[in-house]
């Protein structure tokens, strides 16, 4: 039986436009354009080098608004097989626990031997969404990969932190996330971007899941945000053209500043 | 008075400055627990008690250097259910964002991660955040359960207090995840003699301007003129001219020195995003409209081999 692959993928802000929050203190993303999140590319990557190198499918899951459906096209064009797209009015404002507890429905709904994610979202950046995800499904952990490969049933990688660079092994199911360093994400050819649109797409809401409202979005979180304020520009600091004495001047600026 | 769990961050028994940072932080809302496993876990006790820890709780087996993450999860709630504290306080490294995230998943609770200043409120500890690219500053609290809040290096400055910091050992029973994912083999990163770069107090980062791998060794003598730590650009990193466990940026990491100097660095949002709320920022660039120049509280507009030289000279020479 070929390797079930079901990547995780989020739609996000472009990081390009301005989001900014609103009365609820959610951030609002209506007037800001939105993609896939760049590091779920290195997901989609991850999990299409793994298909060619063995028999896969790969599904690719989102949960979010209507627009979320473009992040799944872009995988779906990039050359996953097919997509579920889990949209419902009561998961706005849903927080990484209630989102932890619709990606672990889904991805059991869907069946799985392996879970690719993205080390983090690039907008909410927490990092901590692949880690809740296999203590929910109860399956191990292999996480922040520079390097992956499965064979055997097994899943290797290799997790470089900053104290050591460390070789790591599990038994599937299991759910991995993939780093920046793990490999240059491919552009979908045009190809791809044709079959992309004739790629099924599943439309799955909580009742599909048997997860009720008060247990995901703004009221189910188990976190609040209190305030949000607008980090103040910066002053408009001194800004000097050097003509042969550019580095000693920045000394002086950095002495006077207690620096040196 | 309650309690407050500090998870304890230390390679063989030398604590990290981060967790003392923790300790400070946590007398804010109750006395410091503090929670030390594996290897030299015993070791970190003087260190900790100087610093606030009323209690220190040990635990030391093969099992947290031998398989991921998840066996100091089970040491974190066994010192948890020991203690029922106020709030669970963790640094918020890579490791420590997923140690807690678990935690509070099994004990029913909320997580704020990433935090840069803790206070005690009304209805429990209240997190400021730095968030969207660090162009919002949030307060946030956790609603549900007890408090699981990871916090970012230097948003504390370190108090040395003395407490009784008296040791206990930890019961532990291991779950059946923790032997999941088996850490097969451990290539220690050589020491460069450099402070962490998260954790320093003045980091030199260089960028696409600066041409070659080979040409890190001014970003590196700079850095050395200030006992700084080095960083770079994703472009730089991607060039393969430095280590990417050195990238500060949205996909690297976030910094937040009281002194950043950024060399041959444009601004792009994404590297904005891992540096801006550095208290003083200054650049070298030699494109008068990078992006960089308009955060920066000092800028030179010219070559950086010929400026970045001068100031590593003048700098020496000062401290002289």
């Amino acid at each position: 039986m070929s390797l079930r692959i079901v990547v995780c993928a989020k739609y996000v802000p472009d990081a390009i436009g301005d989001p900014h929050f609103t009365e609820n203190l959610t951030v609002d993303r209506d007037d800001v354009d939105g993609l896939l999140s760049e590091l779920d590319e290195y997901a989609v990557e991850q999990a299409l080098r793994i298909k060619e190198a063995a028999d896969a499918e790969i599904t690719v899951v989102t949960v979010g608004p209507k627009d979320a459906e473009e992040a799944l096209r872009k995988a779906l064009s990039m050359g996953a097989d097919q997509a579920i797209h889990i949209e419902d009015d009561d998961l706005h404002g849903t927080d990484v626990m209630g989102t932890s507890l619709v990606l672990a429905k889904a991805v059991q709904r869907a069946g799985y031997d392996l879970v690719v994610c993205g080390m983090a979202s690039t907008d909410g950046t927490m990092g901590v969404l692949p880690a809740i995800l296999a203590e929910r499904l109860g399956v191990p952990q292999v996480t922040l990969l520079s390097e992956v490969s499965v064979e055997g049933g097994a899943v290797k990688g290799r997790r470089d932190g900053d104290a050591a660079s460390e070789q790591l092994q599990a038994s599937l199911p299991a759910v991995v996330s993939v780093t920046d360093q793990s490999g240059e994400a491919r552009y979908p050819s045009f190809k791809g971007i044709m079959a992309a649109k004739k790629k099924p797409v599943t439309s799955w809401d909580l009742s599909d899941l048997g997860i009720d409202a008060e247990e995901v979005g703004l009221e189910g979180a188990w976190t609040t945000v209190e305030s949000a304020a607008e980090r103040p520009a910066r002053t408009v600091g001194t800004i000097v053209k050097d003509e042969g004495g550019g580095g000693r001047q920045l000394a002086a600026f950095l002495a006077k500043r207690k620096f040196v | 008075m309650t309690e407050v769990l500090v998870y304890v961050d230390h390679a063989d028994g030398v604590v990290r400055k981060p967790t003392l940072e923790l300790l400070t932080l946590a007398r804010r809302i109750g006395e410091p627990v503090a929670v030390a496993l594996g290897d030299g876990a015993g070791d970190t006790a003087s260190t900790l008690a100087e610093h606030g820890a009323v209690r220190v709780l040990t635990h030391v087996a093969p099992e947290y250097g031998q398989y991921l993450v998840v066996p100091k999860v089970d040491a974190l709630q066994a010192a948890y259910e020991q203690v029922s504290p106020a709030a669970v306080l963790v640094p918020s490294t890579a490791e420590g964002k997923e140690i807690a995230a678990r935690l509070a998943l099994r004990i029913g609770s909320g997580i704020i991660t990433d935090a840069v200043d803790l206070e005690a409120g009304e209805a429990g500890p209240v997190a400021t955040q730095s968030v969207l690219a660090a162009s919002y500053t949030t307060t946030s609290r956790v609603s549900k359960g007890t408090p699981v809040i990871t916090v970012k290096p230097n948003s504390a400055a370190v108090e040395a207090v003395r407490a009784a910091g008296a040791v206990e050992a930890l019961n532990v029973t291991f779950s059946d995840q923790a032997t999941g994912t088996k850490i097969t083999s451990r290539t220690p990163r050589e020491s460069t003699g450099r402070p962490e770069l998260t954790e320093a107090a003045i980091v030199v980062s260089g960028g696409r301007g600066v041409n070659g791998a080979e040409n890190f060794a001014i970003i590196e003598a700079l850095a050395d003129s200030f006992g700084a730590a080095v960083g770079a650009s994703r472009a730089a990193v991607d060039a393969g001219w430095y280590p990417h466990t050195h990238q500060v940026g949205q996909t690297g990491k976030t910094v937040s020195p009281r002194l950043y100097v950024a060399v041959g660095i444009s601004g792009a949002i994404q590297h904005r995003a891992g540096m801006q709320t550095s208290k003083t920022i200054v650049a070298v660039n030699k494109d008068a409209e990078a992006p960089i120049f308009d955060l920066v509280d000092y800028g030179v507009v010219g070559d950086l081999f010929d400026v970045v030289p001068q100031l590593t000279e003048d700098v020496i020479a000062r401290k002289g």
